[in-house]
This record gives structure tokens, C-alpha cells and sequence, in this order.
């Protein structure tokens, strides 16, 4: 993402050190998605992401810029399109039990509504993707005429993966699960979330109670007129909020809608990275790769408890033998002296040893000093451990700390 | 005193033989909010072209090139304290440093505001 070029221009700014997005989109022509224009219009800067051009941030003159859609977004809501990222949906009567073939959580438990975060693991343990799952079964009413009672459909799990990841994903998916389920790609919906504490406010004003009925990590379909959207409430900002799926041709209405709420307004990429970096969450291609896997990289809890015991699923073996003797290297936060940040593949060290390496850093918007994330040898992975990280030759002192950096303000309820 | 502006997106005024260097409204802009500037310390050479300064947004570091040749003779401390005063006001006191002129003929070939007006605008 380095330094943000205008689209068309071939140098238009300084050379950027922070190349994030350089793996993706290899000759493949920059694809444009529903809400494009709708960006343009309220002056976003657009950038390659994914193979798509996104927001990166939006001008100064609607308010926008990076560190005021990050503090809008902590303080009010943010509406950030997500429609790079990829909207799959698995049915058949034996999908859950396919899934589990795949992910390491218990699918087969997870109730219609319900959402889990999850992984896709290679056979080494090695982490191809994280992604989300809903049960989203729909209930089939009754029909008295008929004499039919209400019941459960066919069963579908709605999974979101990341942008660049999911032609991969879908080549795996489809080589490994059983043809008697179906995966479609739902190429043609957008995806949108609405992020912040009065995300729930804004959203009641014009669906209403539709927030209520959810609390964090649920999910339901609602027909709001003519639009069939998905209303999911969770997101990757540490705030509470909702992930919209919607039909690509009401896309822009919606939110058209969302931001004229006075709670609202439009948020790019920029902002999610340091929302989610202060949130603790970790970034694929960055924070995990295939040459990581869900123990170091501190994701223990997407492995549910009863499947670290039985099993069943791709890279159960290497992940079994890595819990037993324990990880060499450990996912932390780390938090940083001064003003200056350390970004990824920083090196970290304790005195003349090499420890670790920083997989994502930057500035914190919310604390006011530069904030990272990075592997670390165990020895030195507790919180509390003063380390050093270099950069351009001088050692900045790093302490490291619980994750996440700033509280989570998701709602679990009343 | 005349200004002058690079590719690179940096302003020089010259007075003498010493220089002030910057970055432009348009870098800034295009740079985001700016929370480090590390600037070149005082007494070292540059070279034109090469590493000068790394000034570090929210998002990224970008280095800014040495516009010509010369000494550092000072830098603007003013920017440790408040590194946003780059997004604020960088064509004034926003500066980064100032320099001697190593050789004048190295300031032939640069632009002046006009010029840089319409290579902005062809970007």
C-alpha cells in the first residue's frame, strides 16, 4: 500500500518502504467493484488492494484522512466497503460435516445465526486463510393449508475470506470437499461494515430492531424493502458493529443511506489497518502466512476444544504435535518508545541476539505512540519483556503487551 | 530568493549559497498524516538523488531525496516536536533543512511553481 499513488500515475509520490500488497494481482487488470464510483464521488483516494482499486482514505474536505476516519470511527461509526473480500456460500445436507474435513472449529454445533472465525490449515498446520462462518440455514415456515410445520432448510454456511486470498480458497475448497455440496461464489453481492459504539444507533434508525435481535458474532437475513441483505454483527475494528452483504445493485443506496445517518461516515483502508492493529487482530499475508501456523500465531481459540481432541481435520497432526511440545515462536504486541514506528520485517532483538521480526507495525492513532505486531522466540514472549526492534540502524525500546492494545467494545448483550 | 521544485515532489528556496528544502502541499497530501520526520543531521553530506530524510506517515515510511547537492547546515527541530506541521503548513514551517549549494549548475533543470503546477496536474 506504500504511498498511496493516485490511480493513472505512474510515480506520483515517494517510493514507499511498506510494499504490503505487492503478492497479489500479478498481470491480472485492477477490477473495479459496485461502490467504485460511489468512492470517487465523496473523493476517495483509490489504490490497487487485492487485484481491486479500494478507498484508501477520503479527502480532507469530506473530513476524511486516515487518522480522523480512525477517531471517527473509535468515537461515532465508519462505513468501510469490504467488497474485495470474498462471499461464499456451502450448502448441501453434509456441508457442515465437509467443513469440519477443513476448518479446525466445530461447525456441526454452530447453531443457524450463530458465527465462528475460522481457519483454513494446510496439511503442515500452516495457515492458507482466516475467515468467518455463519450457520445460515434458513427456517422454512409452516403452511397450514399445506399441513407443513415451520422448518430448517437445506443447510448453507455463509463463509467471508479475504480478498486476496479467495480464488486460492476456492480452488481448495472445491478439490477438497464432497460433490454432493455445492460452494457458490457470491460475486454479486457487495459487502460493507458499519463500525464504531453508535454503529447499533445508526443502523436502529433505519432498520429498526433489526440490531437488537443480535448481539456480537449473530447473524440474520433481512429484507429491508426490496434489498435481501445480511446483517452481520461483528467486523475487525475491535468496535462494536455490522457487516451488511448486499445485492452489488442496491450496494450504493445502502449506502447512501448508512451515511446519511449523522453518526456516519465513510472510512477507507487506511483506517481499518489501524483500527484492526490497535484491535489486536491479526492481517492475513502479514500476521499469519502459510509458514504459520494457528499456535504460534496465537490463534488456539479458533481450534474448537473438542476438535483439538478427536480431530478429523486437515493439518490436525502437525497441529497436535506443535501444541504438545509448544510453539518456538509466539504472535505479541508490542508497544514502542518515542514517536518513530517499526513496520513489517523489522528485526527484534535482546541485547546482540536476533528474537523475533515485526509482521505489522504503525502509528496508534488512540495511544499517540507507534504500536506492532511480531513473532518472538517464547523465551522472550511474555508480557512485561523489554525487547529492541531495529530500524534504519537505530534501536528503538519495545516493551511487549497483552493484545489487543485498545479495549474491544463488541456487545455480548445487555 | 527563488523556489524551486523537483519531480520528487520537494521545494528548494535558495538564497546564496544556502538552500531551504521541503516537501510540497501535494506530497503531504498525498503522504497523509505524518507522525515522524527523520531528518538528516546537521554537518552531513548529501547527495542529489539520494536518501535525505524518511518521513513516516500512519501508514508508511517514504524516503525524500537530497534535491542537490551539499551540506546540511540545519535542520528544523520545530518538526520532532510536531511532526504534523508538515500536513499543516509544509511549503512554510513544515521545512525539513537547510543546506549549502554544492554546485549551482545543479539547480538548472529544476522547476519553477508553474511548471510544477502542470506537472502535478499531469499526474
Amino acid at each position: 500500500m506504500g504511498c498511496f499513488p493516485a490511480p493513472g500515475s505512474a510515480r506520483p509520490c515517494f517510493e514507499g518502504r511498506d510494499l504490503s500488497e505487492t503478492e497479489e494481482n500479478e498481470q491480472q487488470e485492477t477490477g473495479t467493484l459496485p461502490l467504485d464510483a460511489w468512492h470517487r464521488g465523496k473523493g476517495a483516494r483509490m489504490v490497487e488492494f487485492a487485484g481491486y482499486w479500494m478507498p484508501i482514505q477520503y479527502n480532507k474536505e469530506s473530513g476524511g484522512g486516515i487518522v480522523a476516519e480512525h477517531e471517527w470511527t473509535r468515537s461515532s461509526a465508519g462505513l468501510f466497503d469490504v467488497s474485495h473480500m470474498g462471499q461464499l456460500m456451502v450448502t448441501g445436507e453434509k456441508a457442515a460435516e465437509e467443513l469440519e474435513k477443513l476448518l479446525p472449529g466445530a461447525i456441526g454445533t454452530l447453531k443457524p445465526g450463530r458465527v465462528r472465525y475460522s481457519l483454513l490449515l494446510n496439511d503442515e498446520g500452516g495457515i492458507l486463510d482466516d475467515l468467518m462462518v455463519t450457520n445460515a440455514t434458513p427456517w422454512i415456515e409452516g403452511d397450514e393449508e399445506a399441513g407443513t410445520e415451520g422448518h430448517w432448510g437445506e443447510p448453507a454456511y455463509y463463509i467471508v475470506v479475504n480478498g486476496a486470498m479467495k480464488w486460492d480458497d476456492i480452488a481448495h475448497l472445491r478439490e477438497h470437499l464432497d460433490d454432493d455440496v455445492t460452494l457458490t461464489h457470491m460475486d454479486d453481492y457487495a459487502l460493507v461494515a458499519l463500525q464504531g459504539p453508535n454503529a447499533a444507533t445508526a443502523l436502529n434508525r433505519i432498520m429498526r430492531g433489526v440490531p437488537e435481535q443480535l448481539v456480537f458474532m449473530q447473524s440474520l437475513e433481512h429484507d429491508f424493502g426490496e434489498w435481501p441483505l445480511r446483517i452481520t454483527r461483528a467486523g475487525y475494528t475491535g468496535e462494536d458493529g455490522f457487516e451488511i452483504s448486499v445485492p452489488a445493485e442496491f450496494a450504493e443506496s445502502l449506502c447512501d443511506r448508512l451515511c446519511a445517518e449523522i453518526e456516519v461516515r465513510p472510512a477507507g483502508l487506511g483506517a481499518r489497518d489501524s483500527l484492526r492493529l490497535e484491535a489486536g487482530l491479526p492481517l492475513y499475508g502479514h500476521d499469519m502466512t502459510e509458514t504459520v501456523d494457528p499456535v504460534s500465531a496465537d490463534l488456539a481459540f479458533a481450534l474448537t476444544k473438542k476438535r483439538r481432541e478427536t480431530g478429523g481435520w486437515m493439518g490436525f497432526d502437525a497441529v497436535r504435535t506443535l501444541m504438545e511440545s509448544g510453539p518456538k515462536e509466539r504472535r505479541v504486541g508490542l508497544a514502542l518508545e518515542g514517536r518513530l514506528p517499526a513496520r513489517e520485517g523489522a528485526e527484534i532483538y535482546v541485547g546482540d541476539d536476533k528474537v523475533g521480526r515485526v509482521t505489522s507495525g504503525g502509528f496508534s492513532p488512540t495511544l499517540g505512540h507507534p504500536i506492532a505486531m511480531g513473532y518472538v522466540d517464547v523465551a522472550h514472549a511474555e508480557a512485561g519483556t523489554d525487547l529492541e526492534i531495529m530500524v534504519r540502524n537505530k534501536r528503538l525500546a519495545a516493551k511487549v503487551v497483552t493484545l489487543p492494545f485498545v479495549s474491544h467494545n463488541y456487545y455480548r448483550g445487555s | 530568493m527563488a523556489r524551486y521544485f523537483t519531480e520528487e515532489h520537494e521545494w528548494i528556496d535558495v538564497e546564496g549559497d544556502s538552500a531551504t528544502v521541503g516537501i510540497t502541499d501535494y506530497a503531504q497530501g498525498q503522504l497523509g498524516d505524518i507522525v515522524f520526520v527523520e531528518l538528516p543531521e546537521v554537518g552531513s553530506v548529501i547527495d542529489k538523488g539520494k536518501d535525505a530524510a524518511v518521513v513516516e506517515s500512519v501508514k508508511a515510511a517514504s524516503d525524500v531525496y537530497a534535491p542537490i547537492s551539499g551540506e546540511v547546515m540545519e535542520s528544523n527541530e520545530a518538526l520532532e516536536e510536531d511532526p504534523a506541521l508538515v500536513n499543516t503548513s509544509p511549503e512554510e514551517t513544515g521545512w525539513f533543512f537547510k543546506m549549502t549549494i554544492g554546485d549551482k549548475s545543479e539547480l538548472e533543470g529544476l522547476m519553477d511553481a508553474k511548471a510544477y503546477k502542470s506537472f502535478c496536474d499531469s499526474l
